[in-house]
């Protein structure tokens, strides 16, 4: 696989728009994935996936080879999602590092004694307030968040995403887990 | 108590899968007598679970065709290429018709000598043949490259490739009288010329 995405980057290099939609084609539902837990809606994520894609292309020159392709094009959505984020009105952010501010109401009223979080997933409701909790995260930890457990990324990979030395990461993701412990941990 | 602090932080090392064998023992001797790191332990890892099983969530169908109908323009001469080889059939074709074309070119530009059909009674002035007033000329006249003047009369068809014709009042033509001076006129004269040969050979 590795080897058809080197071989397909350098024909786009040369100017071969075709060979490029075989890149998308191949990264879309990550990479949509990834903007869409990062927005949390699909027509937002469907824009802002498609002009990392878009970006991908015209900046193609300026991608390192020493770098994995999917990282560069993770931190390409990664960014613009951030940029998207930012230019939405604030939303209220409840603070990761806030403590003692355990069992928001709003999601015990949804705890379901006795099912196993699998069965329980299945609901809609559910899902929605997994996402809301997602979207209630301040970005930096948002962001390593989704790498790590939407895309099943390593530690390496996502430092080598956000450009963070592994330490920073790793300290972010326990914070962001931390901080979805409150909001979902009663469930 | 200074408990929590370190085992919460064993406890996200479990989770990142970096937990060396010791703190493992360590975490889980520790969660089994104390209730609250317990309860702690079993929300993250809810939590975490939660969000693992989030559901797939699919881009439209069309994705990758709205992202490639809004890349800019690709090189020219890589479309040009792609073009070439999927339309092989084409291409041949078009390279046919050039090299016709460039061979018609290349004897329109050939004949660019002055030239006609000799025939009596025909007197040449400057790159201009005339017909003189009161003389027959018998025959179709062609000239090439120059042009005519009939003040006489021409039995037969007059043809002017890449002149002027001059029809004097008192001048006669009996047959037609053309003027061929665009490359097309020139390549439909020339066709027209082979399919009244066919015909003639056909009649005969």
């Amino acid at each position: 696989m590795e080897t058809f995405i080197k071989q397909r980057i350098k024909a786009i290099k040369k100017g071969d728009q075709n060979a490029f939609a075989d890149i998308v084609e191949f990264y879309k539902d990550k990479i949509y994935q990834l903007c869409y837990r990062m927005l949390g809606n699909r027509h937002e994520a469907e824009d802002v996936a498609q002009e990392a894609f878009i970006r991908a292309y015209v900046n193609i020159h300026t991608y390192d080879s020493t770098m994995k392709f999917s990282s560069w094009l993770y931190r390409i959505a990664t960014n613009l999602s951030i940029d998207r984020i930012r230019k939405k009105k604030p939303d209220v952010y409840l603070d990761a590092e806030v403590t003692g501010t355990d069992g928001l109401t709003m999601y015990s009223q949804l705890a379901d004694e006795g099912t196993s979080p699998e069965d329980a997933l299945e609901s809609l409701e559910l899902q929605k307030t997994v996402q809301e909790a997602i979207l209630k995260l301040p970005e930096k930890y948002r962001t390593v968040i989704v790498l790590k457990y939407i895309d099943e990324l390593s530690l390496q990979e996502i430092s080598e995403i956000l450009d963070l030395p592994i330490g920073t990461v790793k300290t972010r993701i326990h914070r962001g887990r931390e901080a979805l412990r409150k909001y979902l941990g009663d469930l | 108590m200074e408990c929590p602090k370190k085992m919460v932080e064993l406890m996200h090392d479990y989770l990142d899968g970096e937990i060396r064998k010791e703190d493992e023992q360590l975490l889980r001797k520790h969660i089994h007598e104390c209730k609250k790191c317990s309860d702690h332990f079993y929300r993250l890892k809810k939590t975490v679970s939660f969000i693992e099983n989030l559901s797939h969530i699919a881009p439209s169908s069309d994705f990758t065709k709205k992202v490639m109908a809004n890349l800019p323009k690709e090189k020219r001469r890589i479309r040009w290429q792609r073009w070439f080889t999927n339309h092989p059939f084409i291409t041949a074709a078009s390279l046919f018709l050039l090299l016709i074309t460039s061979s018609l070119w290349a004897t329109w530009h050939e004949n660019e000598q002055f030239s006609f059909s000799k025939q009596e009674n025909l007197i040449v002035k400057n790159n201009t043949v005339i017909v003189p007033k009161g003389k027959v000329v018998e025959g179709d006249i062609i000239v090439r490259n120059g042009n005519i003047k009939i003040e006489g009369e021409v039995h037969g068809d007059v043809t002017v490739i890449n002149g002027k014709k001059y029809l004097a009042s008192a001048g006669e033509v009996t047959g037609e009288i053309e003027e061929v001076n665009e490359v097309f006129d020139w390549i439909w004269y020339n066709i027209k010329r082979v399919g009244q040969n066919i015909t003639e050979i056909l009649v005969k």
